[in-house]
Formats: structure tokens, sequence, C-alpha cells
């Protein structure tokens, strides 16, 4: 599927209402307030939308399909894992989390313990967290780009940095809500349409897909003849004996190699291999090679049962700690109400995640060679045209293209405005014109970094983002909200803690992956070590240092828990900014 | 959503509730107490001043029960202290009950797998059931279980706001 005419055309016909919606919204928004908290005018069923619409990024639109691709049942994980992360986050902190009246998670933290100094290291590891989220949204659009035109990757990195930049340059939260509520049903519509196509045209066919059936102890074949240029080095598992015709980096013609089987090959980026029809597919290092394994869950034995629940710890706990979550809940009315907004999107996301599960399922059999060249996140993208030829799965396809940059437009929008009314109200102080270097500065810098790091599962990728939010600021949420001896040399030692020792395992894998040699559970996923050491480092120091407790804890804990009805919450940004100017005349109806 | 619309305010402030102690009862009239006199060397009264009854609170009123508490809340008496912490200590414990209730749901999923391969296999509907119940079955639980501590958690609140207004 090169130069698909419907696919930039379907992009288009995406970005150009968000922009329009955007822009309308747009012009009256010129207030800090307005920027960052959308005036809490915002009714509960269309945050719930707009949470679920800029939730639902990269990873969860193409990534999920892609790790269904190259994992099997193991990427089953991620879905259920980001929807379980909501009702964590609906269970234990969205309603006092609300009440506090706080903005921003490190607003939060100061608020409940007083310190500034832990606040300046809750906005430093949040502006991680918001890249190490930013990177992969990036990446993924280069990567479906690069799909659709025959275009390095880069220049889809840029094109999303751009368009995320101007969306929210133009008008912050405000904007983006209508926006992300528009995404959601986008981004719906995009994955189940071509899911409920493709399933009825391949059931219908009665027969296992060209690359053979899913349950089978072989890996897939090539039904055709396949050539595949390989992206970067790879190492490739062989597991039958394949023929393939070998043309080198800067070779001009090709030479035919039998791989005997068990074989690793290691394949220089830019080598060109063709193989015949029939031909068992070599899989990339990290991918089940048989389908018989892809189809059972943890048939990596005790490794890949660590990995599954660290992924566990690492979604449930991670998602109350990310950044363009938590900033959304304050356009709530009050606590009540941000509970029961948390159980529509869980209502929504539930909705969604069983489409690009079957289209993962469902590329097993027609697209063995993305686990050739790895790009496996690319599934969801070139199903349609594997399994209907012609225009048919060529429109399929631009509507699948159209709702992955929905994706990646309103995540990063949602991660930018986060991470940039953090940098600008910490770092800063707070201006509107802050607001948007700081957005810019953001920007630039995770595009820096997608363009260093070299690309892996959008999903795992991910799951790192989650693995982090999940060691540094999880234990301050649980333990912040439900205890009062939380003390804060408890919280600042927790965060530093468990922060560094996912940082340092990404920095293992980083270099494991320029070096090579074998990559450890614990350093692709670390959450099942990082998390309960962080938990219990917090409550060990806060135990040890009484007198960091904060004299008013009482009352604190009054206005986290008391009922609404009974008036306790408090707004922090108007304590810290002043009201903003009469302009609200309707009773809480969103203002365009 | 008008229902929750009447408490917006432009500042997102959520004032107490109006209807908090509201029955059936009637304000209690209060007659006003008259300044106090200049402390001049006064003129002798020609005669005695004016009594007036003075009404501070009606016994028969039910606001002073609701103020009182909400004062004592946020004043932090002994007794608003425990009123709060037993109202956390019951949301804690639904939340965290029900939040272990799923942990142990989906956490026993890939020790079953790991120990019974076969178990993972089983064909139900055509489809094998570990992918049912990684894919499939955990949305409807986990929505249940969030209705479920959604309803609990308003119920608490309730019924402490009931309390409090008695």
């Amino acid at each position: 599927m090169l130069l698909n005419p419907w696919a930039l055309s379907a992009v288009a016909l995406v970005a150009v209402p968000a922009y329009y919606l955007g822009h309308r919204s747009s012009r009256f928004a010129s207030s800090t307030q307005d920027f960052l908290v959308a005036r809490r005018t915002v009714r509960s069923r269309r945050n719930a939308a707009a949470i679920s619409g800029e939730f639902i990024s990269a990873a969860s639109f193409l990534g999920v399909a892609g790790i269904v691709l190259k994992d099997g049942a193991d990427g089953l994980w991620y879905p259920v894992g980001f929807t379980a992360g909501y009702l964590a986050l609906m269970m234990f902190v969205a309603a006092p989390m609300r009440r506090s009246g706080a903005y921003t998670l490190p607003d939060f933290l100061e608020a409940r313990l007083g310190s500034v100094v832990l606040r300046r290291f809750a906005t430093t590891f949040m502006v991680f967290i918001g890249i190490l989220y930013l990177v992969p949204q990036l990446q993924g659009a280069g990567l479906a780009v690069s799909s659709v035109l025959p275009v390095p990757i880069w220049v889809g990195e840029v094109a999303l940095t751009v368009l995320v930049v101007i969306n929210v340059v133009g008008g912050g939260m405000r904007s983006i809500t209508v926006v992300q509520a528009f995404q959601y049903w986008v981004k719906l519509f995009a994955i189940a349409v071509p899911a409920f196509v493709l399933s009825a045209v391949f059931l219908s066919g009665g027969q296992p897909g060209p690359a053979g059936p899913l349950g089978s102890p072989a890996s897939p074949m090539f039904a055709r003849e396949t050539t595949v240029v390989v992206p970067s080095n790879l190492d490739l598992k062989v597991a039958a004996l394949t023929p393939v015709w070998v043309q080198g980096p800067g070779q001009q013609a090709r030479h035919l190699e039998a791989w005997p089987s068990g074989m690793t090959a290691h394949i220089a980026r830019g080598t060109r291999l063709t193989f015949p029809a029939g031909t068992a597919t070599p899989v990339v290092s990290d991918a089940q090679a048989a389908n018989s394994d892809w189809l059972r869950p943890g048939s990596g034995g005790l490794t890949d049962m660590l990995r599954t629940y660290s992924l566990i710890v690492a979604l449930f706990f991670g998602a109350m700690g990310l950044p363009h979550v938590l900033v959304r809940y304050y356009t709530n009315p009050d606590g009540k109400a941000a509970r029961r907004t948390t159980l529509h999107v869980l209502l929504l996301l539930s909705l969604f995640y069983l489409f690009p599960e079957v289209l993962g399922a469902m590329s097993r059999m027609y697209l063995p060679q993305l686990l050739v060249d790895g790009r496996t996140d690319a599934a969801a993208l070139w199903l349609p045209s594997a399994v209907m030829p012609g225009v048919g799965g060529q429109v399929l396809g631009a509507v699948v293209m159209a709702g992955a940059f929905a994706a990646f437009i309103s995540t990063g929008s949602g991660l930018l405005v986060g991470v940039a009314g953090l940098v600008s109200t910490d770092v800063f102080k707070g201006r509107v014109s802050h607001f948007r270097v700081a957005a810019g500065i953001v920007a630039v810098v995770g595009f820096a970094v997608a363009l260093t790091l070299r690309p892996i599962d959008l999903s795992t990728s991910v799951g790192f983002a989650f693995a982090l939010a999940a060691s540094t600021f999880s234990p301050l949420l649980v333990l912040g909200v439900w205890w009062r001896g939380l003390t804060w040399p408890g919280a600042l030692a927790g965060m530093i803690i468990g922060g560094c020792l996912v940082l340092a395992a990404l920095a293992v894998n980083v270099v494991h992956s320029h070096l090579g040699g074998p990559t450890y559970w614990y350093s692709v996923q670390p959450a099942l070590v990082t998390v309960p050491v962080a938990f219990l480092v917090t409550i060990l120091v806060s135990l040890a240092t009484k007198a960091g407790r904060p004299a008013d804890v009482n009352s604190i804990m009054l206005r986290l828990h008391a009922p609404d009805p009974l008036g306790f919450m408090r707004d922090r940004m108007v304590n810290r900014f002043g009201r903003a100017a009469a302009r609200v005349a309707g009773r809480g109806r969103h203002r365009k | 959503m008008s229902a929750e619309d009447h408490h917006l305010h432009g500042d997102g402030i959520r004032e107490p509730d109006q209807m908090l102690g509201h029955g059936s009862h009637v304000p209690a009239p209060v007659e006003s107490i008259p300044p106090a006199p200049p402390s001049e060397p006064e003129p002798p009264p020609a005669k005695p001043p004016k009594r007036h009854r003075v009404v501070l609170a009606d016994p028969r009123s039910r606001s002073r029960p609701t103020l009182r508490a909400r004062v004592e809340l946020e004043e932090q008496t002994s007794w608003g202290e425990a009123l709060i912490k037993d109202l956390v200590k019951r949301q804690a414990r639904t939340a965290f009950l029900l939040g272990l209730l799923v942990l142990l749901l989906l956490g026993s999923l890939p020790l079953a797998f790991y120990l019974s391969p076969d178990f993972a296999a089983t064909r139900v509907i055509g489809v094998p059931l570990a992918w049912l119940l990684l894919g499939v079955l955990p949305f409807p639980l986990l929505l249940v279980v969030g209705l479920t501590y959604n309803q609990l958690a308003e119920d608490h609140e309730h019924d402490f706001v009931e309390m409090i207004d008695n």
C-alpha cells in the first residue's frame, strides 16, 4: 500500500473539522484559566468522551494490534491494563483529587504536604513522563506516514510535532476538550468499521488466511513471493529451513542463502530479503515464531509470566500518574462528578479495545512480512489492503489512517498541554505567553528525543511511561489521599528512588538495544520491582520522619473527603491567579 | 445535567448545598439588640429603658445541629475529626477491597496459564479460552466493579450528609 491517495484525504477530512472546532473555541481562550482548565464549564459526558479520546493514543490504536500480532495472547494485557488503570484512578484518587482543588499533580502534592522541594521534583518527573509518552506518538506518526508515502520516518515526526504545536498554542485546553470528544468518536468509528468489514470478509471466505491457520504449530508462511526491506539492524529467529534471496545494503545482485532451523540471522539495515512462496516466516527476535505459541499466553515460561505481572502493575498504578489524565479532571464541577465521569470513561474504553485486538489477530494470517521487518505496529494500516485488495481495501486503510492520526494529534496535544502547563506555571510565572513558549520548547525536546531513540514497539515504550508514572506518583497519590501519616521526606524519598530505578532500567534497555546482548525482563518492564519498592520506601521514611507531617493534616483530609454538599472544596487556581473576568454568563453550559 | 449545573459558579467553588438543614422548619425570628449607649454621664432617665426581648435561637430550629456539625467539622473539634476519620476509613475499605478483588481476579490468570497450558488452550465457541478471558471478559468485570464502587461511595457520602443533617 504505497501512495494511497485515499489515506491522505482521510487524514485531511479528520484534521480539518478538528482544527475548525479548535479555532472556534480558541477565539475565546485568552485568559490563563481558560487555557489551562477550560473554565470548569465542561459537561460530564462530553468530558468523559474527551478523556477517552485523549487516552486512546497511538499505543491503543495501532500498538494493540501490533503487539497482538507480535506476542499473541500476551499482548491482550495492554487493553485490560489500560482500562484497569482507569478503574484504579476512580477508586483511589478521582474524587479526593478534585476536591483538593489542585490543578496539577505537583500542585496537589504541595497542597497535601506543604513542601516546595517536593513540588519541584514532582514537576521534573512529570515532565520526564510526559516526554516519555510523547515520543511513541511521534514515532507512531513517523511510521504511519512512511507506510503511505515513500518518505523517511522523520517526516511524519516533524509533521505531527508541527500539527500538535499549532493545535495547542492556538487554544490550549479549552479548544481541546471539544476536539477530543469529537475525536473519540472518530477513533471508534475508524477502528470498528474496518474490524467489522474485514471480519465479515474473512469469515465469509471460510478459510484460514494465506499465512496459515492461527492454531498451527508452524510459523506463518508467505503465500506469495515477498520482498522485505529491513529498516534497521535486526536479529531474526529462523523456525524452519528457509531459502531466501539476500541482497546486501550496497550490493547490486542478490544471492541465495539457506537458513537452517534454529539459527539467528543478523541482518543489516537496508538489506532486501526475498522469500519464495511457501517459505516459513523468520520472525524478529522478540516475537513469537510458532502460531501455537502465539496463541497461548505465557509460552515464554517464567520470564514471560514475570513480565506480564510487571506490566499489570505498571498499567494499573500508572494511569493515575500521567500528565494528560489528571489534568482533565479539573474540568469537573465536584468530586461526585469526577467519579461519574470516570465510570463513563470505563465504558467508552471497553467499547473500543475489542476492535484492535481483532485486527491484530487477523494480521497474523495476512501480514507475515511485518514479523520480518519488525514494524508490527503498522499492522492495522496494512491489513485492509491485504484482506481486500482493490479500492475497498484502500478506502478502509484510509479510514484506519484517519483514526490513527486522530490518535496522534489528540494524545500529543493533551500531553503537550499537560506538560507545557506544568512548565509554565511552575518554571515560568504562568502568563499565557509563557504557556506558548513552554509548549514550543517541550515539543522540540520531544521531537529531539524521538529522533535519537531507536523505535521500539509503541506498546512497549508506552508501558515504560506507565512504569515511570507508577513508580513515582502512585505511592504519593494513594498514600496521600488515604493515610494521614504521609510526610514530605517520605514522599520525596519514594518518588526519587522509584523514579531513578525506572530510569536506570531504561538506560540499561537503551544500551542493550545498541550493543546487543540479552534483555532482562526487568529492563523492559521494571514495575514489578520498582512500584513495591517505591511504596515501601515512602511508608518507611514517612514513619521515620513524623515531624514532616503537615500541621493542618486534619483539615486537609476534611477537604479531600468531606462530601460535596458540605462545601469544603477550594479552587487553588483562583487563589493563585485570581478569578477570570466574569464572561461566563451561561449556567454551566459549555460555551463555544 | 441541570442537577449538576445549579452548583456551578464561574469560579468553580462548590458552595454549601442550599438545601442543607432546610427541612420544613422556619428560621427563628431574632429581634435586634439596640446599640450600646455612649459612656458619658447620662442624663438621669426619665423613665426605665424599654425592655427588648432577644431570642438568640429557636429551640425548635433544625438548622442548629447542621450548622454546628459543619462548624465542628471545620474547626476540627475531636468530634468532627472522629466523624471524618470514620468516613475516610469506610471509603478506604471499600476502595481497597474492591481493588484487591480486581487484582486477584486478573492476577490469577497469568499464574493459571503458566501452571496449566491446557486450560489456556481449551476452545470455547472456537476461540481459545485464554483469548476470551483476556480479551473480552475483563471489560464487563471492570465495569461492574466500577459501578459497584461508585454506588457504594455515593451511599457512604449520602449517609454521612444525612447524619450531619440530623
